[in-house]
């Protein structure tokens, strides 16, 4: 074979292989419709854990007869991976969000569902509702209801003689009882409470993130003197730190490392298979006198991309999922995983949550729960929780690390007011 | 038949894919990063609609105690991962390097791990070796001596997070640098070590200080080097690591880590985060500028 052949030959594969490519790429899964008739549409969804959540929104979109929807289910960091896509002309129709984010809506990411959920707004549950509300619009339809709750061993505790925690000193005591050289009195995460415990402790003490008036909610010496408590957990060796998986898994209260376990509602059928009866449910117990209960709630919404080419569509299709076909909810809130229904007459009817610790759950979560205001940005968030780890793990003082936080929030607070 | 203009075809046919690739996903969206850096960008690559705000990122930026206390991260690490690399690499490559047999074995098994990934490791290291219960391998081992359990990655005093951090870069890239040393070893004339034994240079010690050592200068200027910019990039072993589905904690956080949650987190602030990404590129071309001229670096051999 002479130079000139395989130059001839190299250049005629190089053509093959693009033609190949640029086939590939125009035939590839860009998850915008499989064939049928009908508009095309796509739906993310994050990637559940619970077996059989697949299948079930799969049947769903297959049972939607005015479009053709095709389901992508997204592993990984999905609202990172969201955030992205709606920067984008490939993102998503429909698509689960926890949010949207107040700054999606005023970047005019997502499309306005009001009309959708008017007819029954009053049926959702308000505290998971209202986050999705912005100048008395909807911008999202809550699907299920999660919650975030305390889980003790009753067998354990009871030899240890510690009643079940109703304050925070006797949480800060008992779990101080409870540590030892295997296990330890309470788990709040590998960062130590950093992460999820967000707003519990504020809310525990009387105060809040953001206050009805749109301004900082705890600027107020309670909210140091709360968090310090916390700090007492980490300082007295109370906490369980660097268990393999964190407090989001039932793992660690299960195999014992643990008496008493901050974790969410999706855990409870796991521990029950495990333990039995042997276990109860509390809220973040409340501190000092203007304290109450709380449990933080939240609810992943369907929201419509406003860069959709389908909006129209997009939008009746979230309102025959979410808002139409109550027994497709029902079933995707209890069948697979363990949520509340985000509609309260769903939740009232469904057998599973009627009795136990899930009955007590439900009630927690009517009674003292709260969600993450709107308002409450991700900066926000991201100094609040820098200021919680430097609180909890390094023993800075609360209050100097708390006045630098309202500092934060309150030029958040004009930055997004601005809009 | 290949005279200048055919040529100069078949080069364009060549290079061309790859010079578009490299100013399509290079440099237009650098040149586009630093446009974008003048806007208040919330949830948008776009400037159009955005507010101007001149040099206002660049003052946040730098005004702001998270982004400074990245910086600081950095460069803690570069000055406990730089030594120890340069230090670990080159005593692998002088024990390989003295090895009369199963040397090709031996550099094998040091050089392997480079193919693991940093995110492979870093699980392995944050799940088996470092988990801060009783059956991690670091608590078990440290259990039979009678000592408590640890919690590696949560606990700020003492910060043995570092520990697991170092640990971590230095088993997936030593085995690489030790390759490096073994071939510049290998340039080292043998000439050179008669010449010592006859001036009756002990073997060891003196011969390593005043002959392999210098002789390894324009290795070790490329390792320094390497490992410098390397460690500017950190990002896996940390974001692996220490983050959770709820965020990252405030220390150990790298520049990367910092920039990769303001612009592509969701907080979405592409502006803010493109004024950051270029203060770090500038900080990185001063940096390796110095340290290239303080070490010569191409300057001819005297």
């Amino acid at each position: 074979m002479t130079e000139i052949d395989r130059r001839r030959l190299l250049a005629a594969g190089g053509g093959v292989a693009l033609a190949a490519g640029l086939t590939a790429a125009c035939g590839s899964n860009t998850g915008r419709g499989g064939g049928g008739s009908g508009p095309a549409i796509s739906q993310w969804y994050h990637q559940y854990g619970e077996p059989g959540t697949q299948q079930a929104v799969k049947r769903y979109a297959a049972a939607y007869k005015k479009a053709n929807v095709s389901v992508q289910w997204r592993p990984g960091d999905y609202d990172r991976q969201t955030a992205a896509a709606l920067l984008t002309d490939s993102g998503p129709d429909v698509f689960e969000v926890n949010g949207p984010l107040l700054d999606q809506i005023q970047g005019g990411q997502v499309v306005d569902l009001t009309a959708e959920v008017e007819p029954v707004k009053d049926d959702f549950n308000q505290a998971v509702l209202a986050p999705k509300i912005w100048q008395d619009k909807i911008w999202g339809i809550p699907q299920v209801v999660d919650m975030q709750l305390l889980y003790y061993r009753k067998s354990l505790l009871k030899k240890a003689g510690v009643r079940p925690p109703q304050t925070l000193d006797e949480l800060v005591d008992g779990a101080k009882k409870l540590s030892g050289k295997k296990a330890k009195g309470l788990f709040l995460g590998n960062d130590g409470g950093v992460g999820v415990l967000g707003g519990t402790p504020l809310f525990a003490a009387g105060l809040s993130l953001i206050g009805p008036d749109g301004k900082v909610g705890f600027d107020d010496p309670a909210a140091a003197r709360t968090l310090g408590k916390i700090r007492q957990l980490y300082a007295d060796k109370s906490l369980l730190l660097g268990a393999p998986t964190d407090w989001s898994d039932p793992a660690a209260f299960i195999q014992g490392l643990t008496a008493m376990q901050w974790s969410g509602l999706w855990a409870l059928p796991q521990i029950k298979k495990a333990l039995g009866d042997d276990f109860g449910v509390l809220p973040f117990p409340k501190d000092g006198s203007g304290g109450k209960p709380s449990v933080q709630v939240g609810a992943y919404g369907s929201a419509v991309s406003a860069r959709s080419k389908r909006k129209a569509e997009a939008k009746a299709f979230a309102k025959w999922l979410w808002v139409d076909r109550t027994d497709y909810q029902q079933d995707f809130a209890l069948s697979y995983g363990f949520h509340i229904p985000a509609r309260i007459s769903l939740a009232k009817k469904a057998q599973q949550l009627q009795s136990g610790p899930a009955a007590d759950a439900v009630r927690l979560s009517t009674d003292h729960g709260y969600a993450e205001p709107l308002l409450w940005t991700t900066a926000d968030r991201t100094a609040y929780q820098d200021a919680l780890s430097r609180i909890i793990k390094d023993g800075a003082n609360p209050e100097s690390e708390l006045k630098a936080v309202v500092r934060k929030v309150n030029a958040e607070l004009q930055r997004v007011k601005k809009k | 038949m290949f005279g200048p203009q055919r040529r100069n075809l078949w080069f364009w046919v060549f290079v061309g894919p790859f010079a578009i690739g490299l100013g399509l996903f290079t440099y237009v969206p650098l040149v586009w990063s630093v446009y974008l850096s003048f806007f208040d960008a919330h949830n948008t690559v776009s400037p159009a609609g955005s507010d101007f705000v001149g040099l206002g990122n660049y003052a946040a930026m730098l005004s702001d105690p998270a982004f400074l206390g990245s910086l600081g991260t950095f460069a803690l690490f570069t000055v406990f991962i730089v030594p120890a690399t340069y230090a670990l690499s080159l005593a692998l490559a002088l024990m390989v390097n003295r090895l009369r047999c199963a040397q090709a074995f031996f550099r094998s098994v040091f050089f392997l791990p480079t193919a693991c990934s940093y995110v492979v490791a870093s699980v392995i290291w944050k799940l088996s070796v470092f988990n801060g219960v009783r059956f991690g391998l670091a608590n078990t081992v440290l259990g039979w001596f009678g000592a408590d359990q640890t919690a590696w990655l949560s606990t700020t005093h003492p910060p043995w997070y570092w520990l697991v951090l170092v640990t971590v870069r230095l088993w997936l890239q030593a085995g690489f640098y030790m390759i490096l040393f073994l071939a510049g070893l290998q340039r080292i004339s043998p000439q050179l070590y008669e010449a010592a034994a006859m001036d009756g240079a002990r073997p060891g010690w003196q011969v390593f200080r005043y002959i392999t050592f210098p002789q390894l200068r324009a290795t070790s200027v490329a390792v320094v080097l390497l490992l410098v910019i390397n460690a500017f990039q950190a990002f896996d072993e940390f974001y692996n690591l220490l983050s959770d589905a709820r965020g990252y904690p405030p220390y150990a956080r790298p520049p990367l880590v910092y920039l990769y949650y303001t612009a592509l987190g969701q907080d979405q602030n592409l502006g803010l985060g493109s004024a950051g990404a270029v203060i770090l590129a500038l900080i990185i071309a001063v940096a390796t500028v110095v340290q290239a001229r303080w070490f010569g670096l191409g300057r001819k051999e005297e």
